[in-house]
């Protein structure tokens, strides 16, 4: 079943640049995408367009039934509560405990106590991270604190997880570790789509990638398939 | 109970902010007490004021006196023509025989005098007692029966009357002046206080709208952050009323300068009324400030 369908996708900024045209683009339930290019390619416009931060000057990006493209400002929340988002920098708020900023997100929908202790500690355990429950966000690693993060996102049981270089700022083997996080919740039946620079990921993992290059979606390549496309 | 968790969050947000940007909250909660005190003072001034002159407007009493020849149905015209004015809060007639009783009655020369007097060699005239409704629309009215038919001459302490009304209006004024500008410079320092919430907030806020709060929810805890300096502000000057208004009565014994006109409005209820107003507009400022620093400052 499609999950994402994006039809002639057009996106300039203020400034002129012309960050993504002519962008068609279809994805099912429960894949796993990757989204490769240079830098400048456009591949963060992408993503901001999945989660409404930007929206397309023209065509449509229809995410589970809802036209992202039209959503009003005031309607924004609705998408998001929908979508899990991961990024490079890890966005934690260094007051709150680990456990404290998974449950921030769940605050929001309102849940009661002991439904959000239940799921924190759920989604912290499946992260690998529930020994460290209690402590602040400087007393972790950079690979756990993007541990945390994950968590957060996919607290609210998201369709759809959206990742934007979550492994830019981690060493190589940090980021396959994160690499297996993210496997296995993709294999629990949520979507994900990842940029990424990391050849090494992409390769190892064998997943859907699509390349951009300047603003055009030049190649679609099946799951499995990267590596032989590339020698 | 999902309503209300969503409440109580929003309520331990804000009470959350106000501590932790407490020095700030506080100077707006400072500012916020000293334009409520001026507004009670403003109140029991204004309140009393008020009082002072409703016991004038019962008290003055214009006499109208009327021609000798004026005949029976010439004086019913009048004393019509009079109502007709609009301005008429009780209208009495008094003929010359009985102001001879009345003048007969304060000192024993006069009495003897009055005695010689006939109905024809009365000197004295029949005149309308009027006493008006609106005080400030005296002149007006005296002019209007000044033109009437048969009128011979018309008393009021004019000039006290007055002198009374422009300096109630001019208190009124100089204090309703005070208050909007206090009013003014308060709001803006409370929007100030909320934009720095603000921004000491942005992470939290950013991540909020990440993972899909709306954005009324994110709002709300500012809004009642405001609503919280506004009821912070309002307790000291609230205090300061009830106290303040009591002693000042008991001083005073109810009255000022011992005189039966100048009475002080009795404390109760009135000091729970101004508190009450004091409340309103505390809480009215409060939220109005932080309302236009999340406009501001908070566009989604
Ligand atoms: N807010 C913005 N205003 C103006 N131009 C922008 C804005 N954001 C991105 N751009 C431009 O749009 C183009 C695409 O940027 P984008 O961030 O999507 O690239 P990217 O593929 O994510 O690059 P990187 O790999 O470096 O993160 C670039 O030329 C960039 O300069
Ligand atoms: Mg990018």
């Amino acid at each position: 079943m499609e999950l994402i369908r994006i039809s002639d996708v057009e996106k300039t900024y203020k400034t002129g640049t012309v960050a993504l045209y002519d962008l068609n683009l279809s994805i099912k339930k429960g894949e796993f995408v990757f989204v490769i290019g240079a830098s400048g390619s456009g591949k963060s416009t992408l993503i901001k367009m999945l989660y409404r931060e930007e929206k397309p000057d023209k065509g449509s990006i229809i995410i589970g039934g809802i036209n992202v493209a039209k959503l009003r400002n005031g309607k924004v929340y609705i998408l998001r509560r929908k979508l899990g988002v991961v990024f490079q920098d890890f966005k934690l708020l260094p007051k709150l405990t680990v456990y404290e900023n998974v449950a921030f997100a769940m605050e929001v929908f309102a849940y009661d106590k002991k439904e959000i202790h239940k799921r924190v500690m759920e989604v912290l355990e499946l992260v690998g991270l529930k020994n460290k429950v209690r402590q602040y966000p400087d007393q972790l690693s950079g690979g756990e604190q993007q541990r945390v993060v994950i968590a957060r996102a996919i607290a609210n049981k998201p369709k759809l997880l959206i990742c934007d270089e979550p492994t830019g700022n981690l060493d190589p083997e940090t980021s396959m570790e994160i690499m297996k996080v993210l496997d296995e919740i993709n294999k629990m039946g949520t979507t994900i789509i990842m940029a990424t620079h990391d050849r090494d990921i992409v390769d190892k993992m064998k997943k859907r990638v699509i390349m951009l290059e300047e603003g055009k979606l030049i190649k679609d390549i099946e799951k499995g398939k990267y590596y032989n496309e590339t020698v | 109970m999902k309503l209300f968790r969503t409440i109580s969050r929003y309520f331990r947000d804000a009470g959350k902010s106000v501590i932790r940007n407490f020095s700030l909250s506080l100077a707006s909660i400072s500012c916020i007490a000293i334009t409520l005190i001026v507004v009670a003072v403003a109140l029991v001034l204004s309140y009393n004021v008020e009082n002072f002159a409703e016991s004038i407007r019962k008290d003055v009493t214009v006499v109208i006196f009327l021609d000798k020849d004026t005949t029976e149905s010439q004086r019913q015209k009048i004393a019509e023509d009079i109502r007709k004015t609009g301005n008429v809060a009780s209208l009495e007639f008094k003929s010359k025989q009985e102001a001879a009783e009345e003048t007969k009655k304060q000192n024993d020369i006069f009495s003897s005098i009055v005695d010689g007097w006939t109905d024809e060699t009365n000197p004295l005239l029949d005149s309308y007692m009027l006493k008006v409704k609106d005080v400030e629309k005296i002149k007006e009215t005296v002019s209007t029966i000044r033109k009437m038919d048969k009128i011979n001459t018309i008393n009021y302490g004019e000039e006290m009357v007055d002198q009374l009304i422009t300096v109630f209006k001019a208190i009124e004024k100089i204090t309703i002046g005070l208050v909007i500008a206090l009013i003014v410079v308060t709001s803006f320092l409370i929007a100030n206080t909320i934009k720095l919430a603000i921004f000491s907030r942005r992470r939290e806020i950013e991540i909020m709208r990440l993972v899909g709060a709306s954005n009324t929810s994110i709002k709300i805890p500012f809004i009642i952050e405001g609503l919280f300096i506004g009821i912070f502000g309002s307790i000291i000057p609230i205090i300061i009323t009830i106290y303040g208004y009591n002693s000042l009565y008991s001083f005073f014994d109810g009255k000022l300068f011992s005189s039966s006109l100048a009475k002080l409005i009795s404390p109760t209820p009135f000091v729970y009324n101004a508190s009450l107003i004091l409340l309103l507009i505390g809480v009215v400022v409060g939220m109005f400030g932080s309302w236009r620093a999340v406009r501001k400052y908070l566009k989604i």
